[in-house]
């Protein structure tokens, strides 16, 4: 197909990208303590978890921002971001969906994410995040029935302060990397899990971020906590409205998987990509990690579409024993759009296995990177990683590259790396053509067949949507 | 059905085609032969209309409407169907979900009745029957992994599908043992009927023992230099191309 065929294919409309009105309280832009102790006063939150935010603010002031990805953007201004908006309405905490303002329902119905529990997804809990708040957790007594927690942190660190304390930041310390601290310090809101030793979750749970207001950065905190021999799977989305500037998002993730326990942990990323012409979009600046002790499991996959830039890392410390760590990636890039995603498998206990699928796609004039380290200490006898990492190009003005780590310091493990680089060719885009497929069909479905190991490590209804996801952002593409 | 007049065409610019003329008739079955280069894949691939294989001059006429006006999914949609010489993989897309987009576009486009999944599945389980493809190749990837005579037996279980107006082969006699020579000529055989066209692109005679042609056309230098019945096919076996081209040939 012709470059302006295939640009005509890959022009398309975001549908995430309208915004409400709705009263809030913000912040004006600018960081500082005062800042902070504002947001901690703001949440009533008791004052250790002050000081933890004032240690973090601290230790971010002192460090750099990081330059080693292959990103490019003017450096960003912490002073023009607001860190704390709340819309009014949700000032008195909403015991019911009644009590919920009927504009932010509509924002979520509109997403296609309905809150009231008879017409949501069977199975699925969900707590929506809009903009700094949470508004509202679905399922949560049915899921306290089970003995889950499943709750905005905000909620968590009022009333479990104790797994609180024990849990947040061992994962993601409070100085790990510049945005970590960031987040660390100004962490608004997000969600908390905890799964009680030997349960089953009943249920898929799920947040959903939304960010709304202009000029606001969206910085939220997830932390899940899988006791021993227990199991859960979770799902978040993301959108955010279609605005000319760009807006910061900086989340913090932290998994702990005790031993033998599950944690299945996926994404479906759609935040606003920018134009064309690179203007606007989510910068995307995430920290996703998670600790497997012995005989657990954790696993990440991801479906990365939106952000202007995206820079994210899901990675996996296999402490224990035989802990298995997976970690599953499609990112489609388009238009100006960058992303430097991959994993770090960190093997640290003996007969431990990670396995790493990344396909990365890129369309438009963007840039797609894997970023990817395997790490086997010492003391990891017998560890296996498998690592495949495939590319497709849409066209030749786009970009794609690999920057794969290994490091072994055990010479009993074992370590498989492929990587591929295709383009969609003329041949398979006229097969299709010739049994009568047009090209926007054709399209999405030569992707999707790239996709394909992905997509089945997703849960059934998220797959559909993801793959329903890729279509409408390659909307209009190749001849 | 087809009506091809003074058809020029040109691969990425350069000429190929040079003042053809073919028409095919409804339950006509052609040959067209010739040496290597002499433009026989090109006029498949022109008809089916391939990205950089441009028509410059005349015109190809599929049941009225100039083929230069149609994108190659409404030709196909029209009921033009190409077996590629060359069936490329789709890594990842089943042969299945494959035929079922291919399928509820054409059908749909003719206004045949739509296929639910399970006829759907029955009909493909029947054609790979017909083609000796076990239908475990159904949940593969198209074309992926499979042999080269397995691809080209593909080609043809689509074909049986697509049920198309006018079929065009492309050397799908090229790189067949014997038996899979049978049997994709059995499957060739079984659509040949009053309604249909069917275009056998080959080198060689062997596949015209097995699907006997109504006509034998020589291809050469971008124009058909003789058309004859199916005796023609046996008498090129014995002489070649030589004595039609003036050129030394080795067939």
């Amino acid at each position: 197909m012709s470059q302006a065929e295939l640009d005509k294919l890959i022009r398309s409309n975001y549908e995430a990208g309208f915004s409400t009105t709705v009263d809030t309280e913000t912040l004006p832009p600018g960081l500082s303590e005062e800042v902070i102790r504002f947001l901690s006063a703001k949440k009533e939150e008791p004052e250790w978890m002050l000081e933890w935010r004032l240690d973090s603010y601290r230790k971010w002031q002192e460090m750099p921002s990081p330059g080693w990805a292959h990103l490019h953007h003017d450096p960003i201004d912490f002073n023009k971001v607001s860190y704390y908006s709340k819309p009014k309405s949700l000032d008195d905490a909403p015991k019911s969906l009644d009590e919920v303002d009927p504009e932010l329902l509509a924002t979520y119905e509109k997403l296609g994410i309905p809150l009231h529990e008879q017409e949501m997804l069977a199975g699925v809990a969900v707590d929506v995040v809009f903009d700094s708040s949470s508004v509202f957790t679905t399922f949560k007594e049915k899921l306290w029935e089970a003995g889950v927690i499943f709750c905005s942190i905000s909620e968590a660190i009022q009333n479990h302060p104790e797994l609180i304390k024990k849990y947040l930041g061992s994962v993601v310390p409070k100085g790990d990397n510049f945005y970590a601290a960031l987040n660390s310090a100004v962490f608004s809101d997000g969600s908390f899990v905890y799964i009680p030793k030997g349960v089953r979750c009943p249920m898929e749970l799920s947040t959903y971020f939304r960010i709304n207001e202009a000029n606001t950065g969206q910085f939220e905190r997830t932390l899940i906590i899988a006791d021993e021999g227990s199991h859960v799977s979770y799902l978040e989305g993301c959108t955010a409205p279609q605005r000319d500037e760009n807006q910061l998002h900086a989340a913090v993730v932290e998994l702990v998987a005790l031993p033998g326990a599950e944690i299945k942990y996926s994404t479906v990323q759609n935040w606003y990509p920018g134009d064309e012409n690179g203007k606007g979009g989510i910068y995307n600046f995430v920290t996703k990690r998670g600790v497997a002790h012995d005989n657990s499991k954790i696993s990440w996959t991801q479906v990365e579409t939106g952000s202007a830039i995206t820079w994210k890392y899901p990675s996996v410390i296999l402490r224990g024993d035989n802990s298995i760590g997976e970690f599953y990636s499609v990112a489609l890039t388009r238009h100006m759009q960058q992303a430097d995603t991959g994993t770090k498998m960190i093997h640290l206990g003996k007969n431990t296995k990670s396995t790493i699928i990344s396909k990365g796609i890129s369309a438009g004039r963007s840039s797609n990177s894997y970023r990817g380290l395997v790490r086997i200490s010492p003391r990891a006898e017998n560890a296996r990683n498998f690592t495949q990492c495939d590319s497709l190009l849409l066209g030749d003005t786009c970009g794609a590259h690999t920057f794969p780590y290994i490091e072994s310091k055990n010479p009993s493990a074992t370590i498989e790396h492929e990587a591929t680089t295709s383009k969609v060719s003329d041949d398979q885009m006229f097969l299709c053509r010739q049994r009568g497929i047009d090209p926007e069909k054709a399209v999405s479905m030569i992707v999707n067949g790239f996709c394909k190991e992905v997509f089945k490590e997703l849960p059934m209804e998220f797959a559909v949507e993801a793959g329903k996801l890729l279509e409408v952002s390659l909307e209009g593409a190749v001849g | 059905m087809l009506e091809i007049r003074d058809l020029h065409a040109t691969v990425a610019d350069k000429p190929i085609l040079k003042g053809l003329n073919l028409t095919i008739k409804p339950g006509e079955v052609h040959a067209i032969m010739g040496p290597n280069g002499s433009g026989k894949s090109t006029l498949a691939n022109v008809l089916a209309g391939r990205d950089n294989y441009a028509i410059t001059g005349g015109e190809a006429l599929f049941e009225g409407k100039s083929l230069a006006e149609l994108e190659p999914e409404e030709r196909a949609q029209a009921g033009l169907f190409l077996a590629f010489q060359y069936p490329v993989e789709i890594p990842g897309v089943s042969n299945m979900e494959f035929l079922k987009a291919a399928l509820e576009s054409v059908r749909t486009a003719q206004g045949k009745e739509e296929w639910d999944s399970v006829t759907l599945l029955r009909q493909a389980r029947a054609a790979c029957k017909q083609v000796n493809l076990d239908a475990s190749f159904l949940k593969r990837g198209v074309n992926e992994g499979f042999s080269g005579g397995e691809k080209k037996r593909n080609e043809i279980m689509q074909m049986l599908l697509m049920e198309p107006k006018l079929a065009l082969l492309d050397e799908t006699d090229s790189g067949l043992d014997i038996d899979a020579l049978q049997t994709v000529a059995k499957g060739v055989n079984s659509l040949r009927s009053p309604e249909r066209g069917i275009v056998l692109v080959t080198h060689y005679q062997r596949l015209l023992d097995y699907i006997v042609p109504d006509f034998v056309h020589v291809l050469s230098n971008g124009q058909i230099i003789k058309s004859g019945g199916k005796e023609l096919a046996l008498e090129l076996e014995k002489k070649g191309y030589g004595w039609l081209t003036g050129e030394e040939e080795s067939a």
